[in-house]
C-alpha cells in the first residue's frame, strides 16, 4: 500500500451530501484509493475537467475526422459509430439507469427507420418535410416503447428480457410479411422501402454522395445530434426523475416503498430509451434511402449491448467509449491484414495485463516464438505441403513463417482445432498458475493457427465471436466495463 | 378432416420438440432462476451433432447399421454431447456469476447464445443440413405407419412423439421420485436452506444443467428428422420454447409440457387454417395474453413476496 494514498481527508461537514442522500454512498468515492505518482497525478488532473469539456474535445476531434481523412469507407465507418454512440446512449438510459433487461431495443430503432419511411417516401406517398417527420418519428417510438414497457408492470426482469425479446422477433414477423397483410402492401417485406427521401434542411436536400465519395453533411448532422443527445440526457440523469431511475435499479422494493411510482418509472425509461432509438433509426434511414427488415435483429442488438458493457453501463461517457471502441473494431475485423493486427495487439494487451512487465511474460513470449519455430520445422519436414499455405505480404508473410497454414485444409481441421481452443481456452482459466504459464505457450500456437487458417475464412461469423467472447468474459472479469463504476453495496 | 388429423399429428410432433426444450428452462430457472437464453443455441447444436452421427454412420441412403440402431445412436450420440455442452457453460460462464446481480448472468447468457451459433456458422456455414426423412431407400419408417381415416400417419411420427413422452414421464420420475431429484427440488425451493441440509448445490447444478442440455439435444435430432436443421433454428426455437415454459408456468415440469403442446396446436393450427407468415403473431399474443392475466402460468403457483 505504500504508492496509494487515500484520495482526500475527510471533508468537514459543511460540504457533506445534500438532504437525501445516503452519506455513506455519497462519500464513496472518497473513500476510494488512489494511484500514486505520475500516473496518480495525470488521473487527478483529468478528473478535475469539467465533463462538457470532455465533451467539446470530443465533438471537434470528431469533426476533423472527414478533415484528416478523405476516404469515403473511412467517413461512412465514422457516421456509422455515430450512429452506434447514439444507439449506446440510449440503451443506457433503460439498461444503465433503469435496470431493465430491454431486448427488443433494436426493434425500436427498426420501429424509427420504418416510421420514417412511411411518412418520407413513395411508399405512401407522403413526404413530409424532415422538421415535421423527424419529431412524428420520435413521438411514434417513444409511445411504441411505452406499449412496449407495459408488460413491464407486472413482470420481474426475466419476463421483462423475454417479452421484448419476442418482441423483438414479431417486429421481424411484420416487417419481413408486411408485403401481404390483408392484401396491402405495407412495409415492403423482405425488399424493404426504397428511395426514402433523404434530410432536407435549410432549403437543400443534404446529399448522400459528393463526387462519388460519401458526403460529410450527413456525418455532421449526427454528430449535431449526438451532441444534443448527450447534453439532454445528461440533464435527465440529474433530474428528479433520472435519480428516480438509479434507486429503482438498485432496488426497486425500496424505492416502491419511498412513494416512487415504479411501474411509471419504468415505462418512463423506456420510452426515453425507445426515443432515442428512433432518432437514431430517421438518421439511418434517410442516409441509405432505404430500410429492410434484417438490419434490425439479434446481431445489432448484441453489437449494443456489447457496447454498453465494455464502456461500462451508467457512465454516458463509457457508452460513447464502448462504441467509439466496438463500432471500428468490427470494421477492422473484416480486413485480414488488419484483423492478424488486432490478434496479435490483443494477445500482447492481455498477457501484458495478466502478467505485468516481468520476466515470465518475457519467457512466455520468448517460448511461444521458439514453439512456433519449431512446430513449423518440424511440420514441413514431414509434408511441405502443411505450410505451404498462401504467404500474404505485411505482417501475414511474416506470420506464414511460423504459424503452420496448410496449402488445403482437410475438412475435419476447422471443428478440431477449434473446439480444442476453446476447451484449452477453458481449461487454463481453472488450472494452477504454474501450469498455466506451461499450457499457455502451446494454447497460443493453437489460437494463432486457428485465427489463420480458420477464423481469417469467415470474417462475418469471427467478428461476431468476438462480441460473444468479449461479452462473457467482461459479464466475469469487469462487470463494470471501462468507465462505469461498481455497484457500491451496503449490506 | 384429413387437414385436421394431419394437423394434429404436426401440432403433436411440432408440441413434444417445444415441451422438450421448455423442460431445459425451467429444470435450469428451477434451481438457478436463471433465464439460460444459450438453451436454444444448444438445441441447435444438438441437430449438429446427430447429423455428424448419421453421416459418420453412412447416411441414411446406405446406413452401416439397421435403422432403429441408427436412430437411437443418433439421439444418444445428441443428447451426450448437449449434456456436455450445458455442463461447460455452467461452469464456464453462470457458475463465477453465481453471487452477481441479476442482471449479470443474463447477459453472459446473451454472450454465450451468441458465441455457439456464430461459432456453429464458422464452422459449418449457414447452409441446411437435411436428415433425410428415410423414404429414399430405406422407406421403412417413413413408409410404413397406419391410416386414421385418409391419412396415413408415418411411423416416424409416431416413434418421435412417443420418445418425446417416454423422456417426459422418465424426468417426473427421477425429479419426483429420486433422491437426487428430492435434493433438486429443495434447491429450487431454496438453495441457502438446501446448501444447510448437506445438499451438494454445485452438483444439483450440474446435474440440472446435464437433465436440460441432453434433452435439448433430443429435441434437436426429432426437430430435424422433421424439417432440415440450421444454425439460425437456434434463436426462435429457444424463443419458443421459453414461451411453452412460461405459459405453463416457469419452474414446474408439467407446466412445461403443457405449455409445451399448446403453443405447437397454436402454431400448427395458425400455419394451417390461417396463414403460415403469422403464426409468430398469435404465440406472441398467447404470451402476451398470459403476462398480463396469468403471469404464474397454467401450473405455476403465484408469487407471493415477503418483504
Amino acid at each position: 500500500m505504500s504508492d496509494t494514498t487515500p484520495h482526500a481527508a475527510t471533508p468537514s461537514p459543511a460540504e457533506g451530501p445534500a438532504v437525501g442522500q445516503d452519506e455513506w454512498v455519497a462519500r464513496h468515492a472518497e473513500r476510494r484509493l488512489a494511484r500514486g505518482g505520475l500516473l496518480g497525478t495525470v488521473e487527478a488532473r483529468l478528473r478535475t475537467i469539467p465533463w462538457w469539456a470532455w465533451l467539446a474535445l470530443f465533438v471537434a476531434a470528431m469533426c476533423l475526422v472527414p478533415a484528416v481523412e478523405s476516404s469515403g469507407y473511412v467517413r461512412r465507418v465514422a457516421f456509422d459509430t455515430v450512429l452506434y454512440m447514439l444507439l449506446a446512449l440510449g440503451l443506457n438510459i433503460v439498461v444503465g439507469w433503469g435496470g431493465l433487461l430491454d431486448l427488443g431495443y433494436v426493434a425500436l430503432y427498426g420501429v424509427g427507420a420504418y416510421t420514417y419511411a412511411f411518412i418520407a417516401s413513395d411508399q405512401f406517398g407522403v413526404h413530409l418535410p424532415t422538421l415535421v417527420a423527424v419529431p412524428v418519428t420520435v413521438i411514434v417510438g417513444a409511445i411504441v416503447g411505452l406499449l412496449l414497457g407495459l408488460p413491464s408492470r407486472r413482470l420481474t426482469g426475466d419476463y421483462l428480457a423475454i417479452v421484448t425479446l419476442f418482441f423483438l422477433q414479431l417486429f421481424q414477423t411484420l416487417t419481413t410479411n408486411g408485403d401481404s397483410a390483408f392484401g396491402h402492401d405495407i412495409t415492403g417485406g423482405p425488399n424493404g422501402i426504397l428511395n426514402v427521401d433523404p434530410f432536407h434542411l435549410f432549403g437543400h436536400d443534404l446529399a448522400v454522395q459528393h463526387a462519388g465519395v460519401f458526403a460529410v453533411s450527413y456525418f455532421y448532422v449526427a454528430l449535431g445530434v449526438f451532441a444534443v443527445v448527450y447534453v439532454a440526457l445528461r440533464f435527465v440523469n440529474l433530474s428528479r426523475t433520472g435519480r428516480a431511475w438509479r434507486a429503482l435499479r438498485e432496488d426497486p422494493l425500496a424505492a416502491e416503498t419511498m412513494g416512487m411510482p415504479v411501474n411509471w418509472l419504468k415505462l418512463l425509461s423506456f420510452s426515453f430509451g425507445a426515443a432515442v432509438a428512433a432518432l437514431t433509426g430517421t438518421l439511418f434511414a434517410a442516409l441509405n434511402a432505404s430500410v429492410f427488415p434484417l438490419t434490425f435483429y439479434f446481431t445489432l442488438l448484441i453489437t449494443v449491448y456489447v457496447m454498453v458493457i465494455l464502456g461500462g453501463s451508467g457512465s454516458q461517457a463509457g457508452v460513447v467509449l464502448g462504441a467509439l471502441i466496438v463500432g471500428p473494431l468490427l470494421e477492422v475485423l473484416r480486413d485480414p491484414d488488419k484483423s492478424r493486427w488486432v490478434f496479435v495487439l490483443a494477445v500482447a494487451a492481455g498477457l501484458a495485463l495478466s502478467y505485468r512487465l516481468s520476466r515470465r511474460l518475457a519467457a512466455i513470449l520468448a517460448a511461444t516464438i521458439g514453439f512456433g519455430f519449431a512446430v513449423h520445422e518440424v511440420a514441413g519436414a514431414i509434408d511441405s505441403r502443411w505450410v505451404a499455405g498462401q504467404h500474404a505480404t505485411g505482417l501475414g508473410g511474416s506470420i506464414a513463417h511460423w504459424v503452420v497454414v496448410p496449402a488445403h485444409l482437410a475438412g475435419w481441421v476447422p471443428p478440431v482445432s477449434y473446439v480444442g481452443l476453446i476447451s484449452a481456452a477453458l481449461l487454463l482459466t481453472i488450472v494452477d498458475p504454474r501450469v498455466r504459464q506451461v499450457l499457455l505457450v502451446p494454447t497460443l500456437y493453437l489460437a494463432a493457427f486457428v485465427w489463420e487458417n480458420v477464423m481469417l475464412a469467415d470474417p462475418d461469423a469471427t467478428r461476431y465471436i468476438v462480441l460473444g467472447v468479449i461479452l462473457i468474459a467482461l459479464m466475469i472479469v469487469r462487470p463494470n466495463g471501462l468507465l462505469g463504476e461498481r455497484r457500491v453495496e451496503i449490506v | 378432416m384429413d387437414t385436421f388429423i394431419q394437423l394434429t399429428v404436426d401440432a403433436l410432433t411440432l408440441g413434444s420438440v417445444y415441451a422438450l426444450i421448455a423442460l431445459g428452462y425451467t429444470l435450469v430457472y428451477g434451481v438457478l432462476k436463471l433465464l439460460n437464453f444459450a438453451h436454444g443455441d444448444v438445441f441447435m447444436v444438438g441437430s449438429f451433432i446427430g447429423f455428424g452421427v448419421l453421416q459418420l454412420l453412412g447416411g441414411t441412403s446406405n446406413p452401416a447399421v439397421p435403422v432403429w440402431v441408427l436412430l437411437t445412436l443418433v439421439t444418444l450420440a445428441a443428447m451426450a454431447g448437449c449434456a456436455g455442452l450445458g455442463v461447460a457453460i455452467e461452469r464456464f460462464a453462470y457458475r463465477p456469476l453465481r453471487d452477481a446481480p441479476r442482471i449479470a448472468p443474463l447477459i453472459s447468457a446473451l454472450g454465450v447464445s451468441f458465441f455457439l451459433a456464430n461459432s456453429m456458422q464458422l464452422l459449418f456455414g449457414a447452409a441446411p443440413r437435411n436428415y433425410d426423412t428415410f423414404a429414399l431407400s430405406n422407406g421403412a419408417l417413413y413408409l410404413k405407419g397406419f391410416d386414421v381415416g385418409d391419412v396415413r400417419v408415418p411411423l416416424l411420427r409416431v416413434i418421435t412423439i412417443g420418445s418425446a413422452f417416454v423422456l417426459m414421464i422418465l424426468l417426473w420420475l427421477l425429479v419426483n421420485r429420486t433422491r437426487t431429484g428430492k435434493a433438486m427440488r429443495a434447491t429450487s425451493f431454496d438453495r441457502e436452506a438446501a446448501a444447510m441440509m448437506g445438499i451438494d448445490i454445485d452438483r444439483v447444478i450440474v446435474f440440472t444443467f446435464v437433465l436440460g442440455s441432453a434433452l435439448a439435444g433430443a429435441a434437436g435430432v426429432m426437430f430435424a428428422l422433421r424439417v432440415p436443421t440450421q444454425v439460425s433454428i437456434g434463436f426462435v426455437a429457444g424463443l419458443k420454447g421459453f414461451t411453452a415454459a412460461v405459459i405453463g408456468g416457469i419452474g414446474s415440469i408439467p407446466g412445461a409440457m403443457a405449455g409445451g403442446l399448446l403453443l405447437g396446436f397454436a402454431e400448427s393450427y395458425t400455419q394451417g387454417y390461417v396463414s403460415t407468415k403469422w403464426s409468430d403473431l398469435v404465440v406472441f399474443s398467447i404470451l402476451v395474453a398470459f403476462m398480463i392475466f396469468r403471469p404464474q402460468g397454467l401450473f405455476g403457483r403465484a408469487d407471493i413476496r415477503k418483504v
